[in-house]
């Protein structure tokens, strides 16, 4: 088994365990901070596989900038020592069992389809990942969704000063 | 690495986020497994890219294909930003009229 087998598997257990945790934990501060080691260990899954931006925009956008806000709002809220009330039993074993079926379905489609037979993801070569080669296509054939997006993120910034308004 | 172990992965993360919208009450964490189904469906749009452009790679090494996997995971990103911001803003907005993130105390459209 090689070096990249084992961080293969090293961080796809490492993501699905802490994503687990975010569920298990009581605490909503500890479930920001196993969600931010899902999304180290997603990183590590862009790096092996050569897409190094998206790794680093990853970590900035969602380890830094997203979960900060979700840490700053439950701060705000101090919710952290607030008593969450119990589910019922049966409506969370009726969660669970449904996202397990939902998972075997998944699981069953992927076995029975043959044109997955064979294919890999290439590991650690190929430049389509890095920054020159993205942008190179971001800035030519797809410039005009790239300046939707920015009014969109400016209509959700005055959305969210609406909202968030004392009326 | 076969593309099935990444599928695999991936359905695991989003039927994880599945079961978090389902079992939790609280409104911030059903918004935080909303993030990890994102990522998950994210993780495989990446792995799709490098198997496309690992059979271009072969014929061709300065080909570009599957590349629009990662451009469409950037857009994703972009988007998931845009959403929180705005969603972050109703719970606090929620907070701040029921003072509760319980997603039960929302029944105002019932009766």
């Amino acid at each position: 088994m090689g070096t990249t087998q084992v961080l293969f598997w090293f961080l796809s257990a490492l993501a699905l365990v802490s994503a687990i945790m975010v569920l298990a934990s009581k605490n909503p501060v500890h479930s920001v901070l196993w969600l931010i080691v899902v999304f180290f260990a997603i990183s590590g899954h862009y790096i092996l596989m050569n897409a190094q931006f998206l790794a680093i925009v990853n970590l900035i956008v969602y380890a830094g900038a997203i979960m900060v806000l979700f840490l700053f709002v439950i701060m705000l809220m101090n919710l952290n020592n607030a008593k969450e009330p119990r589910k019922n039993l049966w409506m969370q074993l009726a969660g669970v069992i449904s996202g397990g079926i939902l998972f075997l379905i998944m699981i069953s489609v992927v076995r029975s389809s043959a044109d997955m037979v064979n294919r890999t993801a290439q590991l650690k070569e190929g430049s389509i990942g890095l920054i020159s080669a993205l942008g190179k296509t971001l800035f030519t054939d797809y410039v005009v969704p790239f300046e939707i997006s920015s009014v969109l993120f400016l209509s959700a910034m005055v959305g969210a000063v609406v909202i968030g308004k004392k009326d | 690495m076969p593309i099935q172990y990444y599928i695999a992965l991936a359905a695991c993360l989003f039927c994880i986020g599945v079961v978090g919208v389902l079992v939790r009450r609280n409104a911030i964490i059903i918004f935080m497994c909303i993030e990890l189904m994102l990522n998950a469906v994210n993780l495989l749009l990446v792995a799709f890219s490098k198997m496309y452009h690992g059979t271009a790679y072969a014929h061709d090494v300065n080909s570009t294909a599957g590349i629009e996997g990662q451009l469409f995971v950037f857009f994703i990103m972009v988007v998931a930003a845009a959403e929180v911001s705005v969603g972050l803003a109703v719970i606090v907005m929620m907070y701040r009229n029921v003072h509760s993130t319980d997603v039960n105390f929302l029944n105002r459209l019932k009766n």
